[in-house]
């Protein structure tokens, strides 16, 4: 049976399913999250002393990060213009560049994650560390899996660009609204955790 | 016609690829002011509100040109005002909390 509303419009919700989908499933993320964040204000305000990020995260490396980050949306973003320009080459360009800076934030966080558990920083060391892994871990996940659906797009689901080529924007469209997400998320959790 | 309308979505394209090259400066530029306010270590309550404006902004651009939120239909931005609404009331729950005889004694 073939997927509805891949490409045509919807009469009732003037959006093609995915399009919907996507945005109902990036505001379960928001809440996701939010639960988190909400439990930060809490353990943050009830804790009678509160470290300054900087003196026990590295900010440099994470600053580096934030950049890489920034830079992949901006990958990600110009790998569908590609698409909407009809120029398939370029986007296997800039949708490789976004997988590539996605590993490159990885491999960086692996090395945040080693000095902290060679430092013996672990998450049941104190309120701040949990709080700390716990945001990031989930946010390192989501950059995985995003990455993931990218890399699928980039190899094996790039077929469909042959016999759709508007049903695989839309698909890419939808990846990167969800990579935005990622980006937005940490644009949050770089000043909250590292520099307050 | 078929040609017109193909440079005009091709021009429509290079237009917004501009505006997504002036995002990027703007949340570089944006991301080392981040930075740099830190250093200058302001009063907390000062910090923390210096700090979320930045990233509010930050974050506005990217959802708003990245995410295409500026030219959205009405649909979606209805779920986000009640995913929004939700968001605001799971961060003040906890404030309220902290307040003795409001909420929690």
């Amino acid at each position: 049976m073939e997927i509805p509303y891949t490409v045509e419009i919807r009469r009732d919700t003037g959006l093609t399913n995915g399009k919907i989908g996507i945005w109902l499933f990036l505001a379960s993320e928001v809440m996701l999250f939010g639960a988190l964040f909400a439990s930060y204000i809490l353990i943050r305000t009830g804790a009678p002393s509160w470290p300054r990020g900087d003196t026990i995260l590295n900010v440099p490396l994470a600053t580096f990060n934030t950049i890489v980050l920034i830079t992949s949306s901006v990958t990600m973003v110009m790998a569908w213009a590609s698409l909407m320009r009809n120029r398939f080459g370029t986007f296997r360009l800039y949708m490789g560049a976004t997988i590539l800076l996605g590993g490159v934030f990885l491999v960086v966080k692996y090395f945040e994650y080693s000095h902290k558990f060679h430092d013996h920083l672990f998450p049941s060391t104190n309120n701040f560390l949990a709080i700390y892994f716990t945001l990031t871990g989930l946010h390192m996940l989501h950059v995985l899996g995003g990455m993931v659906v990218n890399a699928y797009f980039w190899g094996p689901g790039a077929k469909l660009w042959k016999t759709n080529p508007e049903w695989f924007t839309n698909r890419v469209e939808h990846s990167g609204l969800f990579w935005h997400f990622v980006d937005l998320v940490w644009i949050f959790l770089f000043p909250t955790l590292y520099l307050l | 016609m078929q040609a017109s309308t193909t440079t005009d979505h091709a021009a429509e394209i290079d237009k917004h690829v501009k505006v997504y090259i002036s995002v990027f400066v703007a949340l570089m530029v944006l991301t080392i002011v981040t930075v740099a306010i830190s250093r200058y270590h302001l009063p907390v309550p000062i910090a923390i509100t210096v700090a979320l404006l930045v990233a509010t902004i930050k974050g506005s651009l990217v959802a708003c040109y990245f995410m295409h939120l500026i030219s959205e239909k009405k649909l979606i931005y209805a779920v986000l005002v009640l995913t929004a609404a939700f968001f605001v009331a799971l961060l003040f729950l906890p404030v309220l909390t902290v307040h003795d005889g409001f909420w929690i004694h």
